[in-house]
């Protein structure tokens, strides 16, 4: 199996390899994860690599770290088809595909400036995600997202 | 049909039965909002928290509830700038609604009367926000047509700023709803955005879109003109020359269909010359009156009462 040749060319003791990123978004997802530069994170991506199901993909490993249900959540929004492995000992404790949730809260910026979720108000970003084609609507103005969505991101 | 809602936010909540049961109440509430005073809503009270000045809205549910015997508590711009200074709409909020039955509000945030409906502890009536909803002018909007034209099918135009218009993006929406024939009328650069019309066409509606007014003229139901705003335009002899393009005069009805309604939410600039006031095309006038009755049915949904 693919995966398995991967982590077997660069096998870590224990952390996530998130695998299947659509080609070109391993930085956004280093970013979701809050690895932007300085960082004690041992952390490899690679990218572009030939892919039966994509055509080609981007992988990142990183060491030590299992993510949070938010971060998954935001990975899924930019890269629907990325695929978590949680590594314990060398071995392949879990693995699931990210799934889109039906709203998110708090994790992408209303591009409507004059947005009340903008303001100093009380409130956070809420988002209905609708599929096919796939697009995030503001609960609170209705704007749409339906691209570049990793540059939203909060 | 029973239809009970507390908050009116925005036009995309309604299905078309509850829409049609609230121009079914404003119509038995038609008479009553002409003249008199019931006691519906006696002993309920009304706050008008206006963020921005907007006279027509704010006198049309001020006459609505005290027609239904009610009282208002009016907290107008002035008041609402300086009263409520630096604390968060969140806080007037909740505090507001430990003092009222009911709130209507405007403000100039999008999504602010969404936001309002979480922090309140009573019903909240969209006046208005920002560029996004006006449910109520759509609702009285919807019932003029079926007072003076029909709602099944009709045939309408809706002319001027399509880009910015802020009622006329939940009309067309809900006129999807009845089946009607909706054709854009505007200059290019206030082009109802692509994708209303995307939304528009994926449920079934039928759009049309031109720049020429006269194209469409003589076979319309519904004339729905809009302003377009100066502020819009850079420049000035663009402005001109636009605002004249999307002007109607009295010569251009001659070849109209018989019944065409015009109707108009204003306050209008000069987009319908006041030749045609008098004609039997007009309807600008009655269409504001109608939102007496409108927000009549409104206020007793929202509270909880039946008439
Ligand atoms: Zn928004």
């Amino acid at each position: 199996m693919n995966t398995t040749r991967e982590l077997r060319v660069r096998p870590i003791v224990s952390g996530t390899v998130i695998d299947h990123i659509v080609a070109g978004q391993a930085i956004n997802v280093l970013r979701i994860l809050g690895i932007t530069g300085v960082s004690d994170a041992v952390v490899s991506m690679i990218m572009n690599v030939p892919s039966n199901t994509l055509g080609h993909k981007d992988i990142v490993k990183i060491e030590n770290r299992e993510l949070k249900e938010k971060e998954v959540d935001k990975i899924s929004l930019i890269s629907p088809s990325t695929s978590i492995n949680i590594i314990r000992d060398y071995e392949v404790v879990d693995k699931y595909n990210v799934e889109m949730p039906s709203t998110v809260e708090g994790m992408v910026k209303c591009t409507n400036p004059n947005c009340i979720s903008n303001t100093n108000e009380p409130v956070t970003s809420k988002f209905i995600v609708q599929n096919d084609p796939f697009r995030l609507r503001c609960l609170y103005c209705e704007h749409v997202i339906s691209e570049q969505i990793a540059q939203y991101l909060l | 049909m029973e239809f009970h809602r507390n908050h009116i936010i925005s036009m995309k909540d309604f299905t078309r039965d509850e829409i049609d049961y609230i121009l079914d109440r404003a119509g038995k509430l038609e008479s009553l909002a002409r003249s008199g005073r019931s006691d519906i809503l006696s002993g309920k009270i009304l706050a008008l928290l206006f963020y921005e000045p907007s006279t027509r809205t704010r006198m049309s549910f001020e006459t609505a509830m005290l027609r239904l015997g009610g009282n208002v508590l009016n907290l107008g711009s002035k008041d609402a700038s300086s009263v409520i200074k630096g604390e968060t709409l969140a806080d007037t909020i909740r505090v507001i609604s430990t003092y009222s039955d009911a709130i209507v509000l405007r403000h100039t945030s999008e999504g602010a009367a969404q936001m309002a409906m979480e922090f309140s502890s009573v019903p909240i009536i969209n006046g208005g926000d920002g560029a996004g909803h006006h449910p109520t002018q759509t609702l009285l909007d919807l019932y003029t047509i079926k007072r003076e034209s029909s709602l099944e099918h009709p045939d309408v135009a809706i002319v001027g700023d399509l880009k910015y218009g802020r009622t006329v993006h939940s009309l067309t929406y809900a006129l999807s709803l009845y089946g009607a024939n909706i054709t854009f009328v505007s200059p290019q650069q206030l082009k109802m955005p692509d994708q209303i019309i995307g939304d528009l066409k994926a449920r079934g509606a039928h759009v049309n879109e031109t720049e020429n007014l006269d194209q469409v003229l003589n076979n319309i139901d519904v004339l729905y003109m809009t302003r377009i705003q100066k502020e819009r335009f850079p420049d000035p002899t663009e402005y001109n020359k636009v605002a004249n393009a999307y002007k109607i005069t009295n010569k251009q009805l001659a070849h109209v269909r018989q019944n065409m309604i015009i109707m108009h939410p204003l306050p209008r600039i000069n987009e319908i010359d006041s030749s045609i006031d008098n004609t039997a095309h007009a309807r600008y006038f009655q269409q504001s009156f109608y939102g007496v009755p409108i927000r009549m049915a409104l206020l007793t949904i929202v509270m909880g009462t039946d008439i």
